[in-house]
């Protein structure tokens, strides 16, 4: 790499790269104003709580999902970039599962948005496959000895998603005041959804 | 291809540092930076694999130094100039021209 890139400001090497190709006519610059509001305000972790608000008043939707996950997902409209190839992993008394990219930051855009930093992180990237309790810890979540944690590491094709369980005290409500309950830590698998006050 | 990229199970890297209420994207640059992605894919081809590779070649250290969508830089100007469609001259030309204040 030349040395003058690696000095230079990165606000400035973005703004090379597009002043060149929109130039060119390679690019539009609005359609990168369009992707930019598109996943700063439409796509983001409400999309992914409706899929789980779904799984958890619809058993046949529940058992889609759990089978195809892409496909079940886009019954709600989500599809596209980083979803072609999705996987639902169900959170059970026995088995609690949270989703890691070692390698880079594979995540679900069309469910869950752009990762936070932290799960694009070194720290979260390696220790998570090494102490998966030890970082639930430190988002302040415990599981049970008894109950089996499992953490998969994404590739680059595939998208995991988790469908956390259902709180508790949550019998009588709506699948929206459901989904409104749902965190995208807990659809990462680090994070628990508390029972229903 | 091993490396730093591979840090499934390294020891020594500190706490997760989580932020509340994080935004998108932490600079507008960022937001550029990811628009450029799906942008650039479109014409130029290139595989996420590639992409990826691209990004896993850089040294060590200033793998670590770096944030994430300064990796994605560094992806964008390796794979940009290896299919020709922006030259290191070019790039260089026109980042003089911008500290300029041309353009």
């Amino acid at each position: 790499m030349p040395t003058h890139a690696k000095e230079a400001d990165p606000a400035l090497r973005v703004k090379v790269l597009e002043s060149i190709l929109t130039e060119k006519g390679l690019i539009d610059p609005k359609a990168l104003d369009a992707l930019v509001d598109t996943f700063e305000h439409k796509i983001g972790p409400r999309n992914g709580a409706r899929v789980v608000a779904k799984a958890w008043v619809d058993p046949a939707y529940r058992q889609r999902l759990l089978t195809d996950g892409t496909a079940a997902i886009k019954e709600l409209g989500y599809s596209g970039l980083q979803g072609e190839d999705m996987v639902v992993l169900e959170n059970t008394d026995e088995v609690h599962n949270m989703v890691v990219c070692t390698l880079c930051s594979c995540y679900p855009w069309p469910t869950l948005g752009l990762p936070p930093v932290w799960y694009k992180s070194a720290p979260y990237r390696a220790r998570v496959v090494a102490d998966p309790r030890g970082v639930l810890a430190e988002f302040g979540v415990t599981i049970p000895e008894t109950t089996e944690v499992r953490v998969w590491d994404t590739t680059a094709e595939l998208r995991y998603l988790v469908l956390p369980k259902r709180p508790e005290g949550t019998d009588g409500l709506s699948e929206e005041q459901l989904a409104a309950l749902v965190t995208r830590d807990s659809m990462i698998g680090v994070g628990v959804l508390a029972a229903a006050a | 291809m091993n490396g730093i990229h591979d840090l499934g199970g390294m020891h020594g890297l500190g706490p997760i540092i989580r932020e509340e209420n994080e935004p998108v994207f932490h600079a507008p640059w960022e937001g550029r930076a990811f628009g450029l992605f799906a942008a650039t894919f479109v014409f130029a081809g290139y595989t996420v694999d590639e992409f990826r590779h691209e990004i896993e070649k850089m040294g060590h250290a200033e793998y670590l130094e770096h944030s994430y969508y300064e990796h994605w830089l560094v992806a964008f100007e390796q794979v940009l100039e290896k299919r020709g469609f922006v030259t290191a001259e070019e790039r260089a030309k026109r980042m003089a021209e911008l500290e300029k204040g041309v353009h």
